[in-house]
């Protein structure tokens, strides 16, 4: 059974839309009436939160390694350099050698002008019946990159910062959209606490500025196609909507005698995550699945005003369910304050739970939580304020599947951020 | 108090599989493989289910087809899910664990990259008639006005995950793993530390990858990973040989399910082999090549070892990652080398990528239940085509026919681009 150690955030790495590192996050945050930066033209009607402008040279020293990598691979490789200097690991190499990479991960960019010299190829298409397949043939092998597939390999995220910043512990990769990066915090909360790890770096990156990613999310017709709205506006809008964020966010998760022995003080503690999948056949299953998971996590907190920073996607059902579910907590004596942080950072997917936590870290440790991230709405606004923060409930609802929740808690005396 | 017999020598639960599962290039289920990896069959053929014109390599391991099940129809998504499907029905039924569609424990995948493919990029770029909007917003459009839902499942990177919880009943959040060639491997990693957690009792792992169309092939051909020996394609993958010049992409999905000894003893369930140990670290030499002094193979097979807590000397057989690349099988006998020292010359090795190709995913649980089917049977099926040994890297191969090699202990190796490694420890008995 679990020896049960504490799991402390001591390193953070961020990158965003609203800015580069921990700290430029914090004071964004917490501008009253911030507004959030976002795209509407390049990908109408689709709007993204475009990364901002970082210095990618200065963790990525090597052009051979940046030109192997995707763009959503350089914002990873970059947030976990952040993340690791942040926690001043970077370059300790008996550490980095014992440092457990969990990513969570999609693929990497197709690539889209290739793809359309192909369909809007009309010798290919018009050809016999039995030619049009050696014709593709022919244009893939000469026109696909060789090195194209190492960029949209899963975990070749893990690979790269294997490579760049020299963690060798070992390596694992998840998908499954906002459920990789709940289960990538769990199990490095988990294998922590057990004595299976003693230092994971956790995170994971999303490239929202890629035409071929949008795709993917609007088969399933699961993006916001008007003008910039927050999480919950979208909601009431009815079908609701994703609007993605280019991020990019690392941890270092740690137990917490390994960062005392070595002189490290954390953010927070990752006191638990759980995790579940509704079958979402059936209305209500959702805050159901929701409610049960936060019956585990609640078992020995405080009652009284629960700091929540909410994941939800703005896709309608799941995110008027979570709301359904916020909304219950007084039934258990919470009084939930609600910030959506989707609704300035946009949906980062994968990376979405991962930055939530990072973000209830940063709050904890500077004592006290955000303002509304949507102050024209009333969610947010009536929910009220936290005074001292002591915990934050951080959220993490698929827009399609999966339900998650963690419990994040201050450390005393721990490090301020 | 735990009696001890269901302890291993580290004090944690001991884990035993009780279910296996398999589909490759031989067949669907055990029985099927089973015979035909005894008989040396090989399972690489060419490639009929699309044109090859122009390809540089033209065969590939692809699942036969079988009724109710025509994989030439099938995309890479729907064939995954399939065999997927097949591979766990089979591992399940066996263990006789939980009731119909209730499996008492989480659910861990090993799933191929979530993609449209031609066919369905075609079907949306006829599909917008908007021509304002060109490029990738035309197919966007056409997507948006949700005729294509049916796709979405090929860009959703839990879809296979999701449909084999909802046929098996799994329990909780299932996991999607990556780490590609490795991922087999990988998932009956994060099951086997669940179960010593205490957090589950069981757990059914699940690789499947069914990969086999234009661009899979293609973009690994341009990496230089494949063999361009196309005739005849039973020849062509050659693992340890002196000739040998790269894998062939295959198909397949293993399953398997894993117990604690103590709950499978409880049910009265018999363990068809033990996990004694697992091993893994990572490279950070290149993205698709090792270290050159074999640094993060020989860690992931020397903490496999102490994980197991067994010494060299206690591995009797090795079922090797043995890709048939150059690098690859050069790398795996110089890691080897350093671990098992002289003693490697006498242990059995063998490769089952030469029978049924490389099903990368999948790779890593096709392979463990080879593996454990050889240490319950003590037949270890052949390394096909090794009839020019590399001088280079002389190995015990059992080459070219089954050999009857008695077995407490075997050693399974996996590896993957992007410093993947993990290697698993598996016996027939507790330790």
């Amino acid at each position: 059974m679990a020896s049960g150690r504490e799991a402390w955030i001591t390193g953070i790495g961020l990158v965003s839309s609203l800015g580069d590192g921990a700290v430029d996050h914090g004071l964004s945050l917490r501008r009253v009436g911030g507004n959030p930066v976002v795209e509407c033209e390049s990908f109408s009607p689709n709007c993204v939160h475009p990364l901002v402008a970082f210095d990618v040279a200065s963790q990525i020293h090597s052009k051979n390694d940046l030109r192997q990598m995707g763009r959503w691979q350089q914002i990873g490789v970059y947030a976990a350099g952040l993340a690791l200097a942040d926690a001043d690991v970077a370059g300790r190499k008996e550490l980095l050698d014992r440092i457990d990479i969990v990513a969570a991960a999609g693929n990497g960019e197709r690539d889209p002008e290739l793809d359309m010299r192909i369909l809007e190829n009309r010798r290919i298409w018009d050809a016999e019946e039995d030619a049009i397949g050696p014709a593709i043939n022919d244009a893939l092998q000469t026109g696909l990159r060789p090195t194209l597939y190492l960029g949209e390999l899963s975990n070749l995220l893990a690979g790269n910062i294997q490579i760049v910043h020299k963690v060798t512990g070992s390596s694992r990769t998840l998908k499954g959209e906002e459920m990789a990066g709940v289960s990538a915090v769990e199990n490095a909360v988990r294998r922590i606490a057990a004595g299976q790890a003693d230092i994971v770096l956790a995170g994971g990156a999303l490239n929202a500025e890629r035409q071929d990613l949008l795709l993917g999310y609007e088969l399933g017709c699961n993006l916001w196609a008007h003008p910039y709205q927050p999480v919950w506006q979208r909601m009431e809008a009815g079908s609701g909507g994703v609007i993605p964020g280019s991020v990019g966010v690392f941890l270092v998760i740690e137990a917490r005698e390994h960062a005392l022995a070595r002189g490290a003080r954390g953010y927070a503690v990752v006191q638990s995550v759980a995790s579940g999948r509704a079958r979402r056949s059936q209305p209500g299953e959702i805050r159901d699945s929701l409610e049960s998971l936060f019956d585990t996590l609640s078992q020995g907190l405080a009652t009284g005003p629960l700091a929540v920073l909410s994941g939800a996607s703005g896709v309608a059902r799941a995110t008027a369910e979570e709301l359904a579910f916020l909304d219950s907590l007084d039934e258990r004596h919470f009084a939930p304050v609600i910030r959506a942080y989707g609704s300035r950072l946009g949906h980062a997917v994968e990376a979405h739970f991962p930055l939530g936590i990072a973000l209830a870290a940063l709050a904890l440790s500077q004592g006290r939580f955000f303002p509304p991230f949507d102050d024209a709405g009333d969610i947010e606004v009536e929910s009220g304020e936290v005074g001292p923060l002591e915990r934050v409930m951080v959220t993490g609802v698929g827009h399609w599947r999966g339900e998650g929740i963690a419990a994040v808690e201050r450390i005393p005396a721990g490090r301020v951020g | 108090m735990m009696s001890e017999r269901f302890m291993d020598k580290k004090g944690r639960p001991v884990v035993v599989v009780t279910g296996m599962g398999l589909v490759t290039s031989l067949g669907w289920g055990k029985q099927e493989n089973w015979v035909a990896l005894q008989n040396g069959r090989c399972g690489i053929k060419s490639i009929s289910r699309f044109p090859t014109d122009g390809l540089r390599t033209t065969i590939a391991g692809t699942i036969p087809n079988r009724p109710g099940h025509t994989p030439e129809n099938y995309s890479a998504c729907d064939l995954s899910l399939a065999i997927a499907e097949y591979a766990a029905a089979e591992a399940v039924d066996q263990a006789g664990i939980g009731g119909a569609g209730s499996f008492p424990g989480p659910l861990i995948v090993a799933t191929p990259p979530s993609e449209l493919e031609w066919p369905h990029l075609r079907r949306l770029y006829l599909a917008n008639d908007d021509k304002q909007q060109t490029g990738y917003r035309g197919l966007r459009a056409a997507a948006r006005s949700g005729e294509f839902t049916d796709l979405a499942r090929h860009v959703r990177f839990a879809a296979i995950a999701d449909a084999l919880q909802s046929r098996f009943g799994t329990l909780g959040e299932p996991l999607s793993v990556c780490t590609a060639c490795a991922s087999g491997s990988s998932t009956i990693q994060f099951a086997v530390e669940a179960i010593r957690r205490g957090e589950t009792e069981a757990s059914l792992c699940v690789g499947a990858d069914a990969t086999v169309h234009p661009e899979g092939l293609i973009r690994f051909s341009l990496l230089s990973a494949l063999s361009t020996r196309n005739d005849p394609p039973q020849a062509a993958s050659r693992p340890f040989s002196r000739s040998r010049d790269g894998f062939v992409i295959a198909e397949g999905a293993g399953a398997l399910v894993l117990e604690s000894y103590r709950h499978a003893t409880a049910r009265g369930a018999q363990p068809l082999g033990v996990v004694l140990g697992v091993g893994e670290k990572a490279d950070c030499y290149h993205r698709t090549r090792s270290q050159p002094d074999g640094a993060a193979i020989i860690g992931a097979i020397t903490k496999a070892l102490e994980d197991a807590a067994v010494d060299p000397e206690d591995i009797d057989h090795i079922n090797a990652h043995g890709t048939s690349t150059p690098e690859n099988d050069r790398m795996e006998y110089l890691s080897l080398r350093r671990v098992f020292g002289e003693r490697l010359s006498g242990i059995p090795i063998t490769s089952n990528k030469s029978q049924v190709g490389h099903t990368l995913i999948a790779a890593g649980a096709v392979e463990a239940v080879i593996a454990l089917l050889s240490l319950q049977s003590g037949i270890v099926p052949p390394t096909l085509n090794y009839r020019d040994p590399d001088p280079e890297i002389p190995l015990d191969v059992v080459a070219n026919a089954a050999r009857e090699v008695p077995m407490r202990t075997v050693l399974s190796n996996s590896f993957g681009f992007g410093g993947q490694n993990v290697c698993l420890v598996f016996a027939a008995e507790p330790n």
